[in-house]
C-alpha cells in the first residue's frame, strides 16, 4: 500500500511542482510568482510569517483556489485542481490544522468515509475495519479501529488524519501546523512518525511556526514573505537566525525582552496553597508577585490550563486557599474573577476568546462593559476613547473600530483579545499560550506588550509549550505533572533539558516517565 | 476615523454601490409592496387608513420585538403564540365582564407572561434542553392547560376598559393607543438593544457564547432576561389583539410565533444569533403585514397568506444567504 | 484496588457503551416503562392493549422514520404535518372510492411526497436557506393552499383500501408488518449502504463530510426526499383509517415526530441516532398516551404532560452527555 523506499538525492526529479504561481485577491498580491518543488521522499520545509501566502499555497494545492497564473506540476504532469477531491486523486493528501474527523464515527469509518468498500450494495463492514488495523499496524500506531473518535486523544485523532491520508494512497502529504495543539513529548512522537513516512518514501511538505521541529526533520526550508519566495535551501545550510531573518526581514539581537530586575518585583499578588481541584489538581501552592512573569511549563493535561480555569472561576476548586493581592478570594464564575482584576487569555482565540461577528469594538469592551457604564447606559464616547487609545497603543491593523473581527489576521485577533484584558485594569493576567500560530514579528510584540505590563505592577503567569518561549520570557519557571506543581526553576538559568526532565518525571522517577505522565 | 486604522478613498460609483448592497433586503422589499398596494387600493394611504394599518400590525411588531431578544441571543421562543391565548383567555375570566378587574386582569397577564418567560430560560439554561424543545414543550402545556382552565373555550368576557388599548383612539384625535403602545415598544426595543450593556452580553452571547461567558458575561441570565423580555412582549401583544378583535376562541395567538420568527428572518437576523436589529424586525413585521393587507386588497382567501408567508420567508433568507450575510 | 474505585469504574464503563451506543439507553428506559406500567397499570398487558398501543403506533412510525433521515443528515422537516394532511386529502380525493384507482393514487401520493421532500433539500442545499425556516415556509405553504381549497372531509377510498388500516395477519395487525418493514428498510438505508454512511458523516460534519469526497448536498437531498416519503406512507396509512382525509388530519405530526426522533436519542445537531432509536422513541409516546387513556386522563392534560415529558427526557439525555 504505501511506495517503497527511496534514497534521496539532489538530481532526483520532482514529484511536486509549483511554476510561477500568481493568485491575487481583491487589492491585494497573495502570492506573486512563487515556484516551489519536492523530490520524492523529501521533507520539505515552508515557513513564513501569517499572511506571508502559506495558507493560499495550501489553498491552491487543495483546489479550494485556483491560480490566476502559474501550473500544478505532480509527477511531471501538469495539473488542474478545481474540486476538493482532484490534489487527493493525484496523491496528495491534506492535514489541515482543525481535525477533520467525525467526532461521533468509529475509526474505520473516518478512514474510509467517501469511499466505503462495498460488497454489493451494502458497505463491507468488516473489511473495513481488518484494513483500518492493517493500515494503523503498519505506522505502528495503537488505536482501536472500532473506537469513537470522541474518545480519542488530540495525538491520537492527528494519528488517524495521517492513517487516513496514506489510506488514499497519498505519497505526498502536506502538514499545515500538526503540532499546534500537542504536547512535547506527542511532538516527538509525531515527528518520528513523520521521519518513518519519509523513509518509505513519503514526500511531506511540512509548514510550521516551529522553527527546532523543522531542524529536526526537514530536509529542504522555503520561506515566503508577503508572496514571494526569499529562498529555498537545503536544511544544512540555513541557520535558525537565518531563517528568522528571512521571514521578518530584520535582526532579532535578543527574542526577548530583557528580565525583570530584582528590585522591580514587589509583594505577592497571587497566592495559592494547597488547592485542588478533583483529579486535575492536587495540592498546588505557588506565589506570584507583582512585577514578576512565571512561566508555567508542562505536557499537555499536566493540569496548567485546568489551573488557569480554576483561577478564573471557570472550573470549581475543592480545597486550598487563593489569595488575590492579600485576600482570600473563592470565585464562583469569571464575573467575580473579573471583578476582582483577574484576566485570562485563552489558548483558543476563535473559540474562547472573541466574538467573530462582532466588531473589534465591541470585542474589546465586553469584558469592562460595566466601567464604562451608568444605570446599564453604555457610555459610548469613553468606550471609543477607550478602544482609539489600545488600538494605538497595540498597532492593531484593522479597517475600523467596527470592522468585524472575523476578517482580521491571527495576530490582529490576539491583539484584540489582549486590548479586552487592558480594558480591565486587571491586577492579575493568566496568559494560555499567547503566541500559538501568531508569526514571529506579531510575537515579539506581544511578549514586550506581557513584559510592559509586568514593570507596571501587573502580576503574569504564562503557560506556554514553547520552551524557548517559557526560557527567554519567565523570571520564575514552575513545572507541572500531573496536577501538581514538580518543580521550580529562576529563569536565568534555567535550560530546556531541566524543564523536560521535570516535566515527564524523569529527575524523580525514571519508570513514570513520559508515558506515565498523560492521564 | 483611527490613525491606525488604513482609510482607503474610492469612486464615488464604487461608494454608491457599496452603500447600495448595504441596503437591507427588507427596506426594497417593503418599498415594494407598499408600491403595489398604492395601484392596487389608493386609499389604503389616507392617514386614517393607515393608522389602521399601523394598529392592526401593532402586535406583531410587539411581539417579534420580544422573539427578536431571544433570536439574537442564540435561541428561539415556539412557545409566544399560545402564551397570546393563555393571556387573552385569563383576561377574559378575570374581567368577567366587570370592568374593575382590569387591574387585576393586568397583574394575572403579566404575572404569568413573566414564569412562563423565567420557566422557558431556566429550562434552556439550566438543564441544557435546546430552546426548540423547550419551547415547543411549553406551547403544548400552555396549549393543554389552558384548554383544561376553560374547559375548552374562552370564559368570562373583556370589557371596553380593556379593549380600548387594541381597538381605541386616544381621546379626541384619530391616534390608536395601539400605535402608541408599539411606538413606546419600539423605543424600549431599541434603546435595550442598541444602547444599554444588556443589548451588548445579547449580541455576545449569540454570537459566542463560551467567549462570553470568559468575558464575564453571565450567559444563563441574559439568555433567560431575553426569554422573560419575549414572554411580556407577547403578553402586551395579547392585550392589543385581544382589544381588537375580542376572546372569541382559544386559537387568538395561533401562527404568532412563526409570524414574528418569519418577521424577523425577513429582518435580517442571522439563525443561531449575534446578528440583527431592531430596525430590521419592525420592517420585517411591517412587511409581512402589509403582504397581508396587500392579499386582502387582491381578494384572495385568507389561508393563501400562509402560502405567501412561507413563500416570502425562504426567499428572504435565500437572498440573504446569496449575499454572504446568514 | 478499592471495591468503590471499581464499581466507579464500571458505572464508566457503563456510560461509555450509552455514549458509544445510546440507543440501548433508550430501549433500557422503555423496557422500564413496560415493566412500570404492566405492574401498576391495570388493563395495560392484555394483548389486545399492546396491539392497539402498536397500531396507533404506526402512522406516527412512518413518518418518523422518514424525520430521522433529516435529523441524521443535521437538517428536520417541519412540512410533514400539513404534507401529510394534504397528500391525505389528495388520497381520498383521486381514489375517489374506485378500486381500480387505489394503485395509481398510492403512487402519485408516494412521488408527490418525495417531491416536497426534493424541494425542500433543493432549498436546504442549492439556496442554503436554514432547514427550519425552509421547511416551515413550506409548511405554510401547503397549509395556505390546502385551506384555501378545503374545509372538511374530502373524496372517501373504496372499501378494499382500507386493508391497510383494519386487517390482521393473525393477532398482527398490517399496518403494524407494514410499518416493521419500512423500518427494516430505513435501518439497511442507514446503517449498511454507502448513503447512510455518508448521511451520517453530512450531519456530524458537512465539513469534513466535503473533504472526503461526499457529495453533502445530494446526500442531504437524498435524506430530505425519504423524509416525504415517510410523510406520503403516513398519509397512504391515515387515509385507510380514517377512510377519508381531511385539511386538519395530519397537524402536530412535524413536532410529534421530531419528538419522537429526540426521545430515541438522536440530537437535533445531527450525525447521530437512528431508526431503532426513533422506534422506542415513539413506542414511548404511545405508550405514554396509552396509559394516559386508561387512566382517562383529558386529552387537554395529555398535553400538558406530552410537552413537559419531551422537555425532561431531553434535559435527561443532556445531564447524560454532559457528564
Amino acid at each position: 500500500m504505501l511506495p517503497q523506499p527511496e534514497t534521496l538525492t539532489a538530481q532526483q526529479t520532482p514529484i511536486l511542482e509549483m511554476r510561477g504561481i500568481t493568485k491575487h485577491f481583491p487589492g491585494v498580491i497573495a502570492l506573486q510568482d512563487v515556484s516551489f518543488d519536492c523530490v520524492p521522499g523529501e521533507v520539505h520545509a515552508l515557513v513564513g510569517e501569517n499572511g506571508a501566502g502559506k495558507s493560499t499555497l495550501m489553498k491552491i494545492l487543495s483546489g479550494a483556489y485556483r491560480p490566476d497564473a502559474g501550473e500544478l506540476v505532480v509527477r511531471q504532469r501538469p495539473v488542474v485542481f478545481d474540486h476538493p477531491q482532484a490534489a487527493q486523486q493525484h496523491g496528495i493528501s491534506i492535514i489541515y490544522q482543525e481535525f477533520n474527523l467525525l467526532p461521533y464515527r468509529s475509526v474505520a469509518h473516518n478512514i474510509f468515509l467517501g469511499r466505503e468498500p462495498m460488497r454489493g450494495q451494502m458497505v463491507d463492514e468488516r473489511r473495513m475495519v481488518q484494513d483500518t488495523a492493517a493500515l494503523l499496524e503498519e505506522l505502528s500506531v495503537k488505536i482501536n479501529p472500532t473506537a469513537l473518535v470522541s474518545n480519542l486523544r488530540v495525538a491520537q485523532q492527528q494519528e488517524v488524519e495521517i492513517a487516513k491520508a496514506l489510506s488514499l494512497n497519498a505519497d505526498i502529504l502536506i502538514m499545515d501546523e500538526p503540532t499546534a495543539a500537542l504536547s512535547l513529548h506527542e511532538v516527538d512522537s509525531l515527528l518520528e512518525l513523520v521521519l518513518r513516512l519519509k523513509r518509505r518514501g513519503v514526500t511531506i511538505v511540512y509548514i510550521s511556526h516551529r522553527l527546532d521541529e523543522i531542524f529536526r526533520i526537514a530536509d529542504r526550508v522555503t520561506v515566503l514573505k508577503d508572496g514571494r519566495v526569499v529562498t529555498t535551501a537545503p536544511i544544512a545550510e540555513v541557520t535558525r537566525d537565518d531563517l528568522v531573518h528571512l521571514m521578518v526581514g530584520r535582526e532579532f539581537d535578543t527574542y526577548f525582552p530583557p528580565r525583570a530586575r530584582p528590585e522591580d518585583i514587589k509583594g505577592p499578588i497571587l497566592e495559592l496553597r494547597g488547592v485542588s481541584s478533583g483529579s486535575s489538581l492536587k495540592n498546588v501552592s505557588l506565589t506570584l508577585r507583582r512585577g514578576e512573569i512565571v512561566g508555567l511549563a508542562g505536557l499537555e493535561g499536566s493540569g496548567r490550563t485546568f489551573l488557569a480555569r480554576v483561577l478564573f472561576g471557570v472550573e470549581r476548586l475543592d480545597s486550598g486557599t487563593i489569595l488575590l493581592d492579600g485576600q482570600p478570594v473563592r470565585f464562583r464564575n469569571p464575573q467575580q474573577a473579573i471583578a476582582a482584576g483577574v484576566g485570562f487569555i485563552s489558548d483558543d482565540r476563535k473559540a474562547e476568546g472573541l466574538v467573530l461577528p462582532l466588531s473589534v469594538r465591541w470585542n474589546m469592551a465586553l469584558p469592562s462593559l460595566n466601567r464604562r457604564q451608568k444605570m446599564g447606559y453604555i457610555q459610548r464616547s469613553a468606550e471609543r476613547s477607550m478602544v482609539q487609545m489600545l488600538s494605538e497603543s497595540l498597532d492593531l491593523r484593522a479597517a475600523g473600530a467596527d470592522q468585524e473581527v472575523q476578517y482580521l489576521s491571527g495576530g490582529n485577533q490576539q491583539k484584540v483579545v489582549l486590548a479586552k484584558w487592558l480594558a480591565t485594569q486587571a491586577c492579575l493576567l493568566i496568559f494560555d499560550e499567547p503566541t500559538r500560530g501568531i508569526d514571529v514579528g506579531a510575537k515579539a510584540g506581544i511578549h514586550q506588550l506581557m513584559r510592559r505590563l509586568a514593570s507596571q505592577g501587573v502580576g503574569i503567569l504564562m503557560i506556554s509549550s514553547e520552551l524557548p518561549e517559557v526560557l527567554g520570557m519567565s523570571d520564575r519557571i514552575l513545572v507541572m505533572r500531573q496536577g501538581s506543581v514538580v518543580a521550580e526553576f529562576p529563569g536565568e538559568t534555567a535550560t530546556e533539558d531541566m524543564i523536560m526532565k521535570a516535566a515527564t518525571g524523569l529527575t524523580t522517577n525514571g519508570a513514570n516517565g513520559a508515558e506515565g505522565a498523560e492521564v | 476615523m483611527e490613525s491606525t486604522f488604513s482609510t482607503t478613498q474610492t469612486p464615488i460609483g464604487q461608494r454608491l454601490r457599496r452603500l447600495l448592497s448595504k441596503v437591507p433586503v427588507i427596506l426594497i422589499v417593503l418599498l415594494v409592496v407598499l408600491i403595489l398596494i398604492a395601484l392596487v387600493a389608493p386609499t389604503f394611504y389616507r392617514p386614517v387608513a393607515l393608522l389602521n394599518f399601523l394598529k392592526r400590525a401593532a402586535p406583531i411588531i410587539v411581539v417579534a420585538i420580544g422573539q427578536m431578544y431571544v433570536m439574537l441571543s442564540g435561541e428561539f421562543d415556539l412557545s409566544v403564540g399560545s402564551l397570546i391565548t393563555v393571556c387573552a383567555a385569563v383576561a377574559a375570566n378575570v374581567i368577567n365582564n366587570n370592568p374593575d378587574n382590569l387591574a387585576l386582569a393586568f397583574v394575572w397577564v403579566f404575572g404569568i407572561a413573566i414564569v412562563v418567560g423565567l420557566i422557558n430560560g431556566l429550562i434552556v439554561t439550566r438543564l441544557n434542553v435546546p430552546s426548540f424543545v423547550t419551547t415547543l414543550g411549553m406551547l403544548l402545556v400552555l396549549q393543554g392547560a389552558i384548554s383544561i382552565y376553560t374547559r375548552g373555550a374562552p370564559q368570562g368576557g373583556i370589557t371596553d376598559n380593556f379593549r380600548v388599548f387594541g381597538r381605541g383612539n386616544i381621546e379626541g384625535t384619530e391616534i390608536p393607543y395601539a400605535f402608541v403602545i408599539m411606538l413606546l415598544v419600539i423605543a424600549i426595543g431599541v434603546y435595550l438593544m442598541h444602547f444599554t450593556t444588556f443589548g451588548r452580553r445579547v449580541y455576545a452571547v449569540g454570537g459566542n457564547p463560551v467567549a462570553a461567558r470568559l468575558s464575564g458575561v453571565n450567559v444563563g441570565r441574559i439568555k433567560t432576561t431575553a426569554f422573560v423580555l419575549s414572554a411580556v412582549l407577547a403578553a402586551v401583544g395579547a392585550v392589543l389583539i385581544a382589544g381588537f378583535s375580542g376572546v372569541s376562541s382559544l386559537s387568538v395567538g395561533q401562527g404568532y410565533e412563526f409570524q414574528s420568527i418569519s418577521a424577523i428572518v425577513l429582518g435580517g437576523v442571522a439563525l443561531g444569533g449575534g446578528r440583527g436589529n431592531i430596525a430590521g424586525a419592525v420592517m420585517g413585521a411591517l412587511t409581512l403585514q402589509a403582504m397581508f393587507s396587500l392579499l386582502n386588497f387582491l381578494g384572495f382567501p385568507l389561508p393563501i397568506r400562509l402560502s405567501v408567508q412561507g413563500l416570502i420567508i425562504i426567499g428572504a433568507v435565500a437572498i440573504a444567504a446569496r449575499r454572504g450575510r446568514t | 484496588m478499592s471495591a468503590i474505585a471499581q464499581t466507579q469504574r464500571r458505572a464508566g464503563a457503563f456510560l461509555n457503551v450509552l455514549q458509544t451506543n445510546p440507543t440501548l439507553g433508550v430501549y433500557a428506559v422503555l423496557v422500564i416503562m413496560l415493566v412500570a406500567c404492566a405492574l401498576f397499570v391495570p388493563g395495560f398487558a392484555s394483548s389486545d392493549n399492546l396491539i392497539n398501543i402498536l397500531q396507533r403506533s404506526v402512522a406516527l412510525s412512518l413518518v418518523s422514520f422518514g424525520q430521522t433521515f433529516a435529523v441524521v443528515g443535521g437538517s428536520l422537516d417541519l412540512s410533514v404535518g400539513n404534507a401529510i394532511s394534504a397528500m391525505a386529502v389528495m388520497t381520498s380525493l383521486v381514489m375517489a372510492g374506485r378500486v381500480e384507482m387505489m394503485i395509481p393514487t398510492v403512487i402519485l401520493v408516494i412521488a408527490v411526497g418525495m417531491f416536497i421532500g426534493l424541494l425542500n433539500g433543493l432549498i436546504v442545499t442549492r439556496l442554503r436557506v436554514n432547514p427550519f425556516i425552509a421547511t416551515l415556509g413550506m409548511s405554510l405553504f401547503i397549509q395556505g393552499v390546502l385551506f384555501s381549497g378545503f374545509d372538511n372531509f374530502a373524496g372517501s377510498v373504496p372499501r378494499e383500501f382500507e386493508f391497510l388500516g383494519y386487517s390482521t395477519v393473525g393477532p398482527i395487525p398490517v399496518g403494524v408488518i407494514f410499518m416493521l418493514l419500512v423500518a427494516l428498510g430505513a435501518y439497511f438505508l442507514l446503517r449498511h449502504t454507502r448513503f447512510g454512511y455518508h448521511l451520517y458523516g453530512t450531519g456530524g460534519s458537512a465539513e469534513v463530510a466535503r473533504l472526503s469526497g461526499v457529495r453533502t448536498g445530494r446526500v442531504l437531498i437524498i435524506a430530505h426526499v425519504l423524509t416525504g416519503l415517510g410523510a406520503a406512507l403516513t398519509a397512504i396509512f391515515i387515509a385507510s383509517r380514517l377512510r377519508a382525509g381531511a385539511p386538519w388530519v395530519g397537524q402536530g405530526f412535524e413536532l410529534e415526530s421530531i419528538s419522537a426522533v429526540v426521545v430515541g436519542g438522536a440530537p437535533l445537531s445531527g450525525g447521530r441516532g437512528g431508526i431503532w432509536g426513533t422506534l422506542a422513541g415513539v413506542l414511548i409516546l404511545s405508550i405514554l398516551s396509552n396509559i394516559f387513556n386508561i387512566l382517562n386522563v383529558g386529552a387537554f392534560a395529555q398535553d400538558v404532560l406530552r410537552g413537559a415529558i419531551l422537555i425532561a427526557v431531553v434535559a435527561f439525555y443532556t445531564a447524560r452527555i454532559r457528564r
